[in-house]
């Protein structure tokens, strides 16, 4: 029980101990920290915006709507006919009829070249349904089902699903998921790199008091102790420093993705990363930073023989 | 305690340090390593130490041959043996007390029992009071008498010392040499290399006198006996050109 807390007790002091080693070289200490929290703040502004590009585009997965385009000659009953078949059906909610009267209309006021279309000799475009599918039916395999089904209807020209552009942008955001991944996992490398170089350097600068302390009967494990705790500073602050670093990223683009936002007619915000991401990343670091300096530590601590 | 059997012991220098050396120090003995420099006694000092190894022949102390001890019972094999280093190895940017204490704290002593033993050890040097200095703004006399302490402190059963008053005044060389009889008095087997012949003369103890990397001479104590008498007029000399001498202190 003494010897338990004898042991909790210079853990405790070598934890202090080394923090007021790395203090007392403030210059040296920093830029090591400062290297390894550039190297996490890489894939964290990626991890900012994906999360960001997620819960923007997030609103827009329940819109499965499909765009039904009848062929040039299809006469009004037919596409009422056309209409009433696809109401009947169970994997359908609501079909709205849009004439191309109505769709000219529309498009005058939206787009703006109202005195271009009145140049035009006759309405180009099309009547169109447009069918929402039941709530069943509202997946990517439900729709898909139904654009091929009604694909096949008479007086059908084409029948487009407005989400397919979602289900690309989806794909396109796991990718990138997976690339921040990898990016963070190679950084992470990068990172005991780093500190396995630090700590290296850091023995051989203290190799004859090393000596010493084996000299004395210290084990390996005593002497590589109080490294294994700056690896842990080095790590700890490298992860604080990539969160400042995320947080001013965060300041920096916040206002301009809000007006681009607002261009767009939404009320988007940036959202800082989660909790959990910046607690994972700051822990995360302190233990890469324990880890590098187990690795270089244990390995060059060994090869010291005291003459 | 300590037995050599044809020691041999060349450095990838090519000197051949011993040659076919065997000895033998009994327990609770103390003797001293003579000769003159190059003649072997500091590599006799770190094969006890396990800082080297012998290229021929064996070294068993206290009866493990260290040939046969693995790396991971170094660090357990040299807490049981006190060295005093001729250098010193001191750790410059500790306190004394923080040096004294290193071979406890190693060892994951308690902080109370480490505080106490450093204080007795560093009374038996003559530091007391001197815990908060740095090595460096202390006397290279006192340096070693540090180094002293740090060997002692753990009050291992063997202890051995080279040239340990190699940078101190007679006097101070004297007191020195009383706290090592006081630790073999009460059962440390002691072994000091020293080329100090003058102090040696003070104490009856064995000697082994080296010369090429072979024993000369291995005398008994009885044997010097005799020059004892001799030996305390010189001391009182020794005592007396130095008058500010610790030994009263």
């Amino acid at each position: 029980m003494n010897r338990l807390r004898a042991y909790l007790l210079r853990h405790a002091q070598m934890l202090v101990g080394s923090l007021g080693r790395l203090a007392r070289q403030p210059f040296a200490s920093l830029l090591t920290a400062a290297v390894i929290g550039i190297a996490l703040a890489l894939p964290l502004c990626l991890e900012l915006i994906l999360q960001n590009a997620g819960a923007a585009t997030s609103a827009w997965n329940d819109a499965f709507e499909i765009s039904v385009y009848l062929d040039k000659g299809v006469s009004g009953e037919r596409a009422q006919a056309i209409q009433k078949e696809l109401e009947r059906r169970d994997d359908v909610a609501t079909v709205r009829l849009v004439t191309p009267a109505q769709a000219l209309a529309e498009f005058r006021v939206n787009s703006g070249f109202g005195s271009a279309l009145d140049a035009l000799a006759d309405n180009p475009l099309p009547t169109t349904l447009l069918v929402t599918p039941s709530l069943a039916a509202s997946t990517t395999e439900g729709t898909t089902a139904l654009k091929t089904a009604i694909g096949a209807i008479a007086g059908v020209a084409t029948a487009q699903l407005d989400s397919e552009w979602v289900q690309r942008l989806d794909a396109i955001l796991e990718l990138l998921r997976r690339v921040v991944l990898l990016t963070a996992a190679l950084l992470a490398i990068g990172v005991l790199l780093i500190i396995g170089n630090t700590i290296r350097l850091d023995i051989a600068n203290r190799r004859a008091e090393i000596e010493v302390m084996k000299l004395v009967g210290a084990t390996d494990r005593f002497a590589r102790r109080p490294f294994l705790w700056t690896g842990f500073w080095y790590g700890l602050s490298g992860g604080l420093i990539a969160i400042g670093l995320v947080a001013v990223v965060e300041f920096a683009i916040g206002g301009p993705t809000a007006r681009l936002a607002a261009l767009y007619g939404s009320s988007f915000q940036l959202n800082g990363l989660a909790w959990p991401t910046v607690g994972g990343t700051v822990l995360g670091a302190a233990a890469l930073g324990w880890i590098g300096a187990w690795l270089t530590a244990s390995q060059h601590i060994r090869e010291i023989h005291p003459h | 305690m300590i037995r050599f059997e044809s020691v041999y012991k060349r450095y990838p220098t090519g000197r051949e340090a011993l040659a076919g050396l065997s000895f033998a120090v009994e327990r609770g003995e103390m003797a001293f390593l003579t000769g003159p420099s190059g003649a072997g006694k500091s590599s006799i000092l770190k094969l006890i130490a396990l800082i080297e190894r012998p290229t021929r022949g064996q070294v068993i102390v206290a009866q493990q041959n260290t040939a046969a001890l693995k790396a991971r019972a170094i660090p357990q094999f040299r807490r049981e043996v006190g060295v005093v280093f001729q250098d010193h190895k001191l750790l410059h940017d500790r306190p004394v007390a923080d040096n004294v204490a290193l071979p406890l704290i190693v060892a994951g002593v308690p902080e109370r029992e480490t505080t106490k033993r450093v204080r007795a050890a560093l009374d038996q040097v003559g530091l007391l009071g001197r815990e908060k200095s740095r090595p460096m703004e202390l006397s290279t006399g006192e340096q070693q008498r540090v180094g002293i302490a740090r060997a002692i402190v753990a009050k291992p059963p063997l202890l051995i010392a080279d040239e340990p008053t190699g940078n101190l005044d007679p006097a101070l060389a004297l007191e020195i040499m009383r706290v090592f009889k006081r630790l073999n008095d009460v059962g440390v087997t002691v072994l000091i290399a020293t080329h100090d012949l003058h102090l040696i003369e003070q104490f009856p103890a064995r000697r082994i006198v080296l010369g090429d990397g072979r024993i000369m001479a291995d005398t008994a104590p009885a044997a010097l006996a005799a020059a004892t008498s001799t030996a305390a007029s010189l001391a009182a000399a020794a005592a007396a050109a130095t008058p500010a001498a610790p030994a009263s202190a």
